[in-house]
């Protein structure tokens, strides 16, 4: 093993942080943290996406929307198995990500972009018509999801799930990036046409990587729900997409740690900013102008410049681990 | 998988190639065949009816004035573009309909004139997943490209062929010109192709460094069956078993170097050439 350099230390150890925070703080910090790493696990999904594929998706809260709704209408139906709920959010997710994807990967760059916010408008206009099920006020849940004997009805225990939830994500992550899939992926974000030379059909990763990453953040929808006790058509608005790319580039596309970074970053502010002052928003757009000028690389990249600093042993390696 | 479709050496040839007798009692088959193969865009006729034998083992080169359309050929050859008329036959199969990641995976690799290399990426890990590519499909979630032992090895290999083993770690934008070239060769390469197309390998290339790709290919010959696009004359003539002379998207003549030499009409076209006239 190599020495761990500040980009990868930094990250781990605000998870460590993350992972004794439930038992140090109030139940208020909890719920706020406990939507910290929902947030985390769907920017994690979209960066699949977004920051390994190339693929810009302004349509990622439908996927959300739906793991919310997955769990809104069977417990609307007094259903609180959360297998049950579980497999109906795969099934809408990935059949919705699925024939989606298949449509917007005929497209590229702003049509793409487009294309996955119709979409996405779609559903939530579809959501919002559903009278009997809540309509534009949304559908509380009365029942939180059942696992087992596990209930997911404290902000604890949804905090439980989602930090194990994210910890997986990003381990698989790590793994991902360097494996022949993600290898692929990447590789088509920097090249499409390269990538097709080379005897790889690029569109089937392409939306194999966009179902994947469907299907993920319904897993986020769904503990939100959960966190909320409630299902809103205003989780699918594209305000929610467009805040997860934020989140994302944040972060750091592409990056192991920067969907976590990102979605910290973002809602922390967010939640100061609130504190100060009611014209939050006009403070958060400088901040958000100010991460678009930083690039590609986010927080992450941040912490990457920082390994560059440190005088570590500078072993050939070191060009693997950048890659 | 290319492997797989390979006629057995010396065997009886599929039906529908072209055989010719070697002096050494070898079967010469035809490894890729056109017939007619036209492209138009609009009323510009870039490829015109181009009927072109590759036999299997050759280095064939393919010369011409600036917009003959040799690039354009090369890209119906390799699937990037779909002809407009004509046919493909490559090892016997019918490849007019399929795209360029299947003919990839039959043996049938590229390299391009304007280098397109993964820049993010290792030298190894860009000839990891063109050899990757070419094997087996990518649906690999976990274990890492570079613990694909049998694509690093291809990867490897290729590296070293092409000169850039000591570069295997550096990360390909960090390379130099000539280095980039050397490294998009290197990835056709790990592929393990039956048939190399190669688009102006030494273009823009120093005097030496040209030098250098002219023993590479000098090495690749007779291994890999080789369609050489390039400018440069004297590679041309040098490596060449047979060159294939294109004007205006027609196919003019193909003969041996020597033939090709003395032909008054490749003369004409090239009036003010010397290293034609010599």
């Amino acid at each position: 093993m190599t020495t761990i350099r500040p980009s990868t230390l930094i990250p781990l150890l605000l998870l460590a942080a993350l992972a004794v925070l439930p038992f140090a703080a109030e139940s208020y910090y909890t719920a706020f943290f406990a939507r910290v790493l929902i947030y985390a696990v769907a920017a994690s999904a979209l960066n699949l996406a977004l920051g390994m594929g190339g693929m810009v998706s302004l349509g990622h809260a439908l996927f959300l929307g739906l793991g919310m709704y997955s769990v809104a209408l069977p417990a609307h139906f007094g259903i609180d198995d959360g297998w049950l709920q579980l497999a109906l959010c795969v099934a809408a997710c990935g059949l919705v990500g699925l024939v989606t994807g298949a449509i917007s990967l005929r497209t590229s760059g702003i049509a793409f972009i487009m294309i996955t916010l119709a979409f996405a408008q779609m559903g939530y206009f579809l959501v919002v018509s559903l009278k009997q099920f809540g309509g534009d006020d949304g559908l509380p849940i009365a029942g939180a999801s059942r696992f087992f004997g596990l209930e997911l009805a404290s902000a604890e225990a949804v905090y439980g799930a989602a930090f194990c939830l994210l910890l997986a994500l990003t381990a698989w992550v790590a793994r991902l990036r360097v494996s022949p899939f993600g290898m692929t992926l990447r590789a088509g974000r920097q090249n499409a046409r390269r990538v097709a030379s080379v005897g790889l059909a690029l569109p089937r990763y392409q939306l194999a990587a966009y179902v994947l990453s469907a299907v993920l953040c319904g897993l986020a929808g769904m503990l939100l729900a959960n966190l909320n006790a409630y299902a809103s058509p205003s989780s699918m608005s594209w305000m929610v997409s467009g805040e997860l790319i934020v989140m994302v580039v944040l972060g750091g596309m592409g990056s192991v740690f920067g969907p976590l970074l990102g979605a910290l970053a973002f809602l922390g502010i967010e939640e100061l900013l609130k504190g100060l002052t009611e014209h939050w928003m006009a403070i958060f757009g400088l901040l958000i102008l100010a991460v678009a000028l930083l690039g590609k690389s986010g927080i992450a990249g941040l912490l990457a410049r920082l390994d560059a600093r440190v005088p570590a042993r500078r072993s050939p390696r070191l060009a693997e681990g950048r890659a | 998988m290319s492997a797989g479709a390979r006629p057995p050496e010396g065997g009886a040839p599929s039906p529908g190639e072209v055989v010719a007798q070697r002096p050494e009692g070898r079967t010469m088959n035809t490894l890729l065949h056109t017939e007619g193969l036209t492209k138009r865009y609009g009323a510009l006729v870039v490829t015109d009816a181009v009927s072109l034998d590759i036999r299997e083992g050759e280095l064939h080169a393919i010369i011409g004035p600036n917009g003959a359309g040799k690039t354009t050929l090369i890209n119906q050859l390799s699937g990037e573009l779909a002809a407009d008329a004509g046919r493909v036959r490559f090892a016997g199969e019918d490849l007019s309909a399929t795209g360029i990641a299947a003919r990839a995976r039959r043996g049938l690799l590229r390299s391009y004139q304007i280098t397109s290399v993964f820049d993010e990426f290792t030298v190894r890990e860009n000839a990891a997943l063109a050899a990757r590519g070419a094997r087996r499909h990518a649906f690999a979630f976990w274990r890492g490209l570079l613990q694909d032992a049998a694509a690093v090895a291809a990867a490897d290999a290729a590296i070293a062929a092409t000169g850039l083993a000591a570069r295997a770690q550096v990360i390909a934008a960090d390379l130099g010109y000539g280095e980039r070239r050397q490294l998009e060769l290197a990835m056709a390469l790990a592929a393990g192709p039956r048939f190399l197309l190669l688009d102006e390998p030494m273009a823009g290339m120093s005097a030496q460094e040209s030098a250098a790709v002219v023993e590479l290919l000098r090495g690749l010959k007779r291994k890999y069956t080789l369609l050489l696009v390039e400018h440069d004359m004297d590679a041309v003539f040098a490596l060449a078993d047979r060159i294939s002379v294109l004007v205006y998207g027609r196919l003019l003549v193909t003969g041996t170097p020597d033939e090709i030499r003395n032909d008054p009409e490749v003369r004409a076209i090239y009036l003010g050439d010397e290293e034609l006239h010599q």
